[in-house]
């Protein structure tokens, strides 16, 4: 029988397979570091008078708890400033290479892997972080690990690995104009639900996902563990290829051509089986965004809050409480629900194509007086970038806030937080809460129902927008 | 990690059951960037109480600790394994231990030694007549030798293997380092290096 991509890629990283109950050891080609779960892994190796047996496949980042704007400034909260100069001197201790604060390459860990080409199909890539399932897009198998097996992972480049489950998505048809890969994985995290993809990774398939840029896969892919997911995956292919190509780490030369010659071979079996199988039509999908504190609590934005009364008691109970929480009433339309803040930045939607798509709105917009914008790109090669495009004139000129590159709002470890009660439309994956700062509530939504919502100062879509112009057209004589 | 096959020290009896990771070393402790140091947190919220055994003589000074039932359970956090090895503690004696506690027990080097809830009642009895009483803990003999007292523990065999070794997860995995540098030495040229180019 045919194996699937995700069982070509863990066979080709078998170092030596476990025999009866004991796990096989799998080889890791890049394990990415930061701050956070980084430190009692470095100290571990110094107790026990260990090195890092591959400095050259272990790149170190800071990114969680780095301030946003006055960078210049030492850093205010102590423990922040702890985890960032315990890295530094990690890093120089054991001969990591590392991306500090403020320099051209650094950014947040998900986000520097692929841009500088080290996230290439058929890799194995780990992380102390959950996230690290966004690497799959290129057709990796990448996931999020403790920081007992960072230590493990840095002191022999290997980890004891159980086999996981294989659950294809299949996303057949076109997405429409103004629905993005965002809005297909909150309406997959709703269909399945938080836990649907649990022991599972998961393989997104599908004529909508080979139309897909690298960076709208990058943020389907982030948010599988919000799933469930242990990982997700898109195989290679012209896209992928063609995305990688000159980057810094990319092979180069014939090198290259050995390269694609082997990454063509990364995709799955016409006759392998998975052990589950999801549809998701992309012609019916519209913007969707979350209502609850959880991402599964999402729904189209044509939609209304949902009615506690409608449901079987188990989900009654928890809606109540999300509802509570997010001081919302069943019934309201989520077009009406206002927001304070809107956030634009985290791993998941803080690439160049998703601040373009933003820009693109705001060109023409100006940010609500209610709302306060943050536009926080993912790495400071993005804010280059986008800088060179003139996007952050864009964002300013329309009135929102234009930062340096970090986790920010995504989790509130730095300033960037949300204050108690403040309502936040969010292009980040998780709306727990408290996550963006204690007491703030969280709307999970796509970079252009962001932008469309600053403007509009309630949940809107850009469509919202375009009848908005008509409107005011037929009013003002020109 | 130290090879653990016998060891002797002060029993300090700790009367309560369903002592979680939380209550034995809150989230505010966790913050240290160190693998060590994490003594302070141990027990925190009941330290400040000047007749809490850890704050009497010469059980503070204990390296076996004897707990009532359901020792270690909730949030998986290693800390609490970390902070009871940074106190002194070598061995943790209960009835019945939480099972993720038990297994970040046995990677960092602490014995987790499950014995009879009548057991129990017999030790820190012994304890309690005899403050400052050495407890010998033979993990060979899986037996905790209290003066005239000899109790049975139980223990699974791999644990105890791997205790006995002094073998941490690193040291199972270096085992297999030649089949390491084999799959190294096949890795395809194309492979990314992250050094600065
Ligand atoms: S942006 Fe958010 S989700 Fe991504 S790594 Fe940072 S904190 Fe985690």
């Amino acid at each position: 029988m045919g194996r699937t991509l995700a069982e070509k890629v863990w066979d080709q990283h078998v170092v030596r397979r476990g025999e009866g109950q004991e796990p096989d050891l799998l080889y890791i080609d890049l394990h990415l570091v930061h701050e956070v779960t980084s430190p009692q892994a470095f100290d571990g190796l110094r107790l026990a008078g260990r090195r890092v047996r591959r400095t050259d496949l272990t790149l170190a980042t800071e990114d969680h708890n780095v301030p946003t704007k006055d960078l210049h400034l030492p850093i205010a909260d102590e423990t922040s400033a702890t985890q960032v100069s315990t890295l530094r001197r990690n890093c120089e201790d054991f001969g990591v290479r590392l991306f500090p604060m403020g320099t051209q390459d650094q950014g947040i860990v998900h986000m520097i892997g692929p841009e500088q080409g080290l996230t290439q199909p058929g890799t194995t890539v780990v992380c102390g972080d959950s996230h690290t399932s966004t690497h799959g897009a290129f057709g990796a198998l990448a996931f999020g690990i403790g920081t007992s097996e960072v230590e493990h992972v840095l002191a022999t480049q290997t980890l004891p690995l159980r086999p996981f489950k294989t659950m294809a998505i299949e996303i057949s048809g076109t997405l429409r104009p103004g629905v993005t890969s965002k809005d297909v994985i909150l309406a997959v995290i709703a269909q399945i639900g938080t836990g649907g993809g649990a022991g599972y990774v998961l393989e997104y398939r599908g004529e909508a996902v080979r139309q897909m840029s690298m960076e709208a896969r990058m943020t389907m892919c982030n948010m599988s563990i919000e799933a469930g997911g242990r990982a997700g995956m898109v195989a290679p292919d012209e896209t992928t290829f063609a995305y990688l190509r000159d980057r810094p780490h990319a092979p180069k030369g014939e090198q290259w051509d050995a390269a694609v010659a082997a990454w063509r071979e990364l995709r799955t079996d016409d006759d392998a089986e998975f052990d589950a199988v999801v549809h998701v039509d992309a012609d019916a999908l519209t913007p969707f965004v979350t209502w609850g504190t959880n991402p599964g609590q999402g729904l189209p934005l044509g939609e209304s809050v949902p009615d506690p009364a409608t449901m079987d008691d188990d989900d009654a109970a928890a809606t109540r409480k999300a509802l509570e929480y997010m001081a919302l009433e069943p019934g309201t339309r989520l077009r009406d629900i206002a927001v304070d803040v809107v956030f634009l930045g985290s791993c998941t939607n803080a690439r160049i194509e998703d601040l373009r798509a933003a820009a693109e709105i705001l060109r023409h917009h100006q940010v609500a007086d209610s709302v306060q914008m943050l536009v926080v790109p993912g790495s400071m090669r993005v804010k280059a970038q986008a800088e060179a495009e003139g996007l952050d004139v864009v964002f300013t000129e329309a009135g929102a806030e234009w930062r340096s590159a970090g986790c920010s709002m995504c989790l509130g470890m730095n300033p960037d937080q949300l204050s108690p009660g403040q309502r936040c439309a969010s292009t980040s994956n998780r709306n727990f809460q408290g996550r963006q700062g204690k007491g703030g509530r969280t709307h999970l939504v796509s970079p252009l129902v962001a932008a469309a919502t600053a403007v509009r100062g309630t949940l809107s879509s850009p469509e919202d927008l375009v009848d908005d112009r008509a409107d005011t057209t037929t009013l003002q004589p020109a | 990690m130290d090879a653990f096959t016998t060891h002797t020290g002060i029993g300090t009896p700790l009367r309560m059951s369903n002592v979680d990771t939380d209550q034995i070393i809150p989230a505010v402790y966790l913050k240290r960037v160190t693998r060590t140091g994490f003594e302070d947190g141990l027990f925190a919220s009941w330290r400040a109480d000047p007749s809490f055994v850890l704050n009497t003589e010469p059980y503070s000074r204990g390296s076996v600790l004897v707990a009532g039932s359901d020792f270690g359970t909730g949030s998986s956090r290693e800390h609490a394994v970390w902070a009871l090895l940074d106190y002194g503690f070598r061995v943790v004696v209960s009835s019945r231990f939480g099972e993720i506690f038990k297994g970040n027990s046995s990677k960092a080097g602490l014995l987790a030694a499950t014995v009879e809830q009548s057991d129990v009642e017999l030790l820190w009895k012994k304890i309690e007549q005899r403050p400052g009483l050495e407890l010998t803990v033979d993990l060979e003999a899986c037996t905790i030798t209290a003066d005239d007292l000899t109790v049975r523990f139980t223990i699974d065999e791999y644990t105890r293997w791997r205790l006995m070794e002094g073998l941490d997860d690193i040291d199972l995995t270096l085992r297999h380092a030649e089949d390491i540098d084999a799959y190294e030495a096949g890795r395809p040229a194309h492979k990314p290096v992250t050094l600065a180019t």
